[in-house]
Formats: C-alpha cells, sequence, structure tokens
C-alpha cells in the first residue's frame, strides 16, 4: 500500500514542480477569477442584493476550476507520456490521484487570492462558505481530473471539456451556493460531502478503464 | 412488438372518461419519463457489463439503450412543458424538480452522443462510453437531491406541481400507458439495434471484398 501512495506523492511532486518552473497555469488562474470578479462587479444590476454576488462567487470558482483542467494532461499528450505513465507498474488509479492532488493544490491557491479579493469587492465570506468551497473543490478536482482524461482521448480535445464537466458540475454548485446563502448550511455541506465521496471513488475505481484500451 | 403501439392507441381511447383534455397528457408525460429513466438504467447496465465481463456487443446496446433515452427524455421535456403551459400559464417551471432533473440529465446525455462521436470506434470508444454512463445513473440520485436542495433558497416555491390524485379507472389507464411506453421502447431498441448491427456486418463484408 505504500508503493501507491508514493507513486501518487511521486505524480503529484511532478505536476507541482512542472508548474514551479513553467509558471504558465496558475497566474492564468488567478488573472482569469480577478477579471471574473470585476466582470461580476458590472454585472449586478443595483438592487440586487448580495446574495447574487455570492452566487456568482461559485460560478467564478468552477470557471477558474475549468481553466486550470484544461491543462491538466495536455503536457501527457503532447509529449506522449500518457503512455509511459500507463505501461508503468502502478496502479493506473494513481495516476488520477496524483492529478487531483495537484489540480487541488492550484485551485486553492487560486482562491487563497480570490476569497480575499470577493470579500473586498462584494461581501465578506463567513466560516460555511470557506467549508463549502474546501469540500467542492475536492469533487470538483475530482471528477474535473477524471473527465480531462477522457476528453484529451477524444478528437476534440480540451473542447470536450466544459460540454463533459458542467452537468456534472451542478450539484457542486448547488451545494455551495446553498452552504454560503441558506439559513442552515450544514445540509449543503453534507450534500457535498456526499458528493465528494460518492464521485471520488467511482471516479478512482473507473480511472483505469479510461487510459487503457 | 408492435403490439406496443396497439397498446398506446388504446390507451388514448381509455381515459377519454377523464375530465379536462390536459390531464390526458399526464398519462403519457409520466410513463415517457418512468421509460427514460429505464433506457438510462439500461445502458448504464450494458456499460457495466462491457467493462466488468467484456460481453461483446454490450458497447453497442448500451449506445442504442440511451440513445433512445435521450428521444424519451426530450418527449418528457416536450410534454412536461405542454403541460406546464396548460395548467399553470408557463412554457417552464423551475420549481417543478422531476423537469429540471429531466433538463440536467438532457445535457448530461447530449454530451453522451459528443463524446461518443469524437473518438475512433474501437475499444476505447467502447470503454469511455460505458464508464460515462455509468456516471449518468449515479448522477440521476444525485442531480434530484440537488434540486431538491435547491429548491429552498432559489425561489419561495409558490406552488408544487405535482400529479393529480389518482383514482381507480386512472390508475389502471396509467398502468396500461406505462406498459405501453415500455414496450415501445422495447420495440424501438430492438429495431435499432437490429438496424446497428446489420450496418456493421454490412461494413464487414464491405471491408472483405475490398
Amino acid at each position: 500500500m505504500s508503493g501507491y501512495f508514493a507513486d501518487v506523492a511521486a505524480l503529484a511532486r511532478k505536476d507541482l514542480l512542472l508548474e514551479l518552473r513553467a509558471r504558465d497555469t496558475l497566474p492564468a488562474m488567478l488573472l482569469f477569477v480577478s477579471a471574473a470578479l470585476v466582470i461580476f462587479h458590472f454585472a449586478l444590476p443595483a438592487g440586487t442584493g448580495e446574495l447574487a454576488g455570492l452566487g456568482l462567487l461559485w460560478v467564478a470558482i468552477v470557471f477558474t476550476a475549468l481553466l486550470g483542467l484544461s491543462r491538466a494532461f495536455v503536457a501527457e499528450r503532447e509529449q506522449g507520456m500518457l503512455d509511459g505513465l500507463v505501461l508503468a507498474p502502478s496502479d493506473r488509479s494513481a495516476i488520477w490521484l496524483g492529478k487531483a492532488l495537484a489540480a487541488l493544490a492550484f485551485l486553492a491557491l487560486a482562491e487563497v487570492v480570490a476569497l480575499p479579493l470577493f470579500a473586498l469587492f462584494f461581501s465578506g465570506i463567513d466560516g460555511a462558505t470557506v467549508a463549502g468551497v474546501a469540500l467542492a473543490d475536492v469533487g470538483i478536482c475530482s471528477v474535473g481530473v477524471f473527465v480531462a482524461a477522457m476528453s484529451i482521448a477524444t478528437r476534440a480535445r480540451e473542447l470536450l471539456l466544459p460540454v463533459l464537466f458542467l452537468p456534472l458540475a451542478i450539484p457542486v454548485i448547488v451545494g455551495g451556493v446553498g452552504a454560503s446563502v441558506a439559513g442552515e448550511p450544514a445540509r449543503y455541506l453534507g450534500f457535498l460531502a456526499l458528493y465528494d465521496a460518492l464521485f471520488a471513488t467511482i471516479c478512482w475505481a473507473s480511472f483505469e478503464y479510461v487510459v487503457t484500451e | 412488438m408492435l403490439l406496443g403501439v396497439a397498446i398506446a392507441m388504446v390507451a388514448f381511447y381509455a381515459p377519454l372518461d377523464e375530465d379536462g383534455l390536459n390531464q390526458k397528457i399526464f398519462y403519457f408525460h409520466v410513463p415517457i419519463a418512468l421509460t427514460a429513466y429505464a433506457c438510462f438504467g439500461w445502458g448504464a447496465w450494458k456499460g457495466l457489463r462491457h467493462l466488468w465481463k467484456r460481453s461483446p456487443g454490450a458497447d453497442l446496446e448500451s449506445y442504442v439503450a440511451i440513445h433512445q433515452g435521450v428521444i424519451f427524455a426530450a418527449m418528457t421535456l416536450v410534454t412536461g412543458s405542454i403541460w406546464a403551459r396548460y395548467r399553470w400559464g408557463h412554457w417552464w417551471l423551475w420549481s417543478s424538480k422531476q423537469l429540471v432533473l429531466f433538463l440536467v440529465l438532457f445535457l448530461f446525455y447530449s454530451a453522451y452522443f459528443m463524446l461518443r462521436f469524437s473518438v475512433e470506434p474501437g475499444p476505447r470508444r467502447a470503454n469511455l462510453s460505458a464508464v460515462y454512463a455509468i456516471f449518468g445513473v449515479v448522477l440521476i440520485p444525485v442531480s434530484f437531491l440537488a434540486i431538491r436542495l435547491a429548491s429552498d433558497y432559489i425561489h419561495p416555491v409558490a406552488f408544487e406541481p405535482s400529479g393529480p390524485q389518482m383514482s381507480g379507472s386512472q390508475f389502471l389507464t396509467f398502468c396500461v400507458c406505462l406498459a405501453a411506453m415500455l414496450s415501445l421502447f422495447a420495440a424501438l431498441y430492438r429495431l435499432e439495434l437490429a438496424g446497428k448491427r446489420i450496418d456493421a456486418r454490412l461494413r464487414e463484408l464491405r471491408e472483405l471484398l475490398g
């Protein structure tokens, strides 16, 4: 079992190191989320209230994640590395888990900037929202990385990623916005946890079939 | 299997003794919706068989079932929309949980076709389609739960469009309609499957003959 986690750690470290050297995805995500928040200011007419702003925060998070995810397997595809990873004598699901953990790190870093910025531009962020963001990130990254792997196997490549990802992201949005906005956030946080557990499990179990024949 | 279509005709006559023409659409709407669920479930089951047992032909069966499912889902949205228009005055109701669920599923399964037609035929495509079909059936209850939770913070629900309460004779008509829709699905499924298999065989023969 320790071999499996060592594989996952190695793969996650590889992605983080690559990003550290290339420095392309994370700055793009940061600029994107900042620009999106500014656009939202102009998109909300007077009198819409702060709840609408909170709803839009979640839109920003999902689309920023989508931006980062579209780059998830690009390096592997361009340099033919995916075959090498698949041939390696480790459980294929380690590829998914390593990549998902790296994506989680990128998304979390983007949110470390986005959430204070949101609090500055719009309204305050409470603990339930932060908890919701944390739980939603797990779901978004698990499903997102899985779907990204599926989409690079196709002709349409990155074009297919939003099409496949967004219907699966609808429950995450509901959970997240509910946690931020509703009177009793516990139900929504519980729902996010359920989504995470369920989808992370089926992603982990079926990743093998996505990368092999 | 054309018996299924005949039963549907009979069902059309049977509810004539009910009140309100709009009510009758409900006899079609709910069975179509239930049949769509059955299609997606069957598609996912066939997908599972493909991945797990490697049954030959399971991939094609899964594809045909999901194709039928999308058609029935589209019909659910249309009939539901018509019912909503005549009952409540709006073409679309966000407060109708079943309709919203079908909208989400329709988006999801339409993406299935984009996925499928973007990959060359082969074991890769079969694997990806099967996995996606399985994700679909997991998504059904999760989305339903999500929609139910969402209704708490989206709009204060002024009314909850629910089906009419059914008396004995109505229930019988409903059951007949449900049987009719399911046999319609079975008939269309076999028809499309046979057609696709003949296509594949034809292609094989053409390649063999050079």
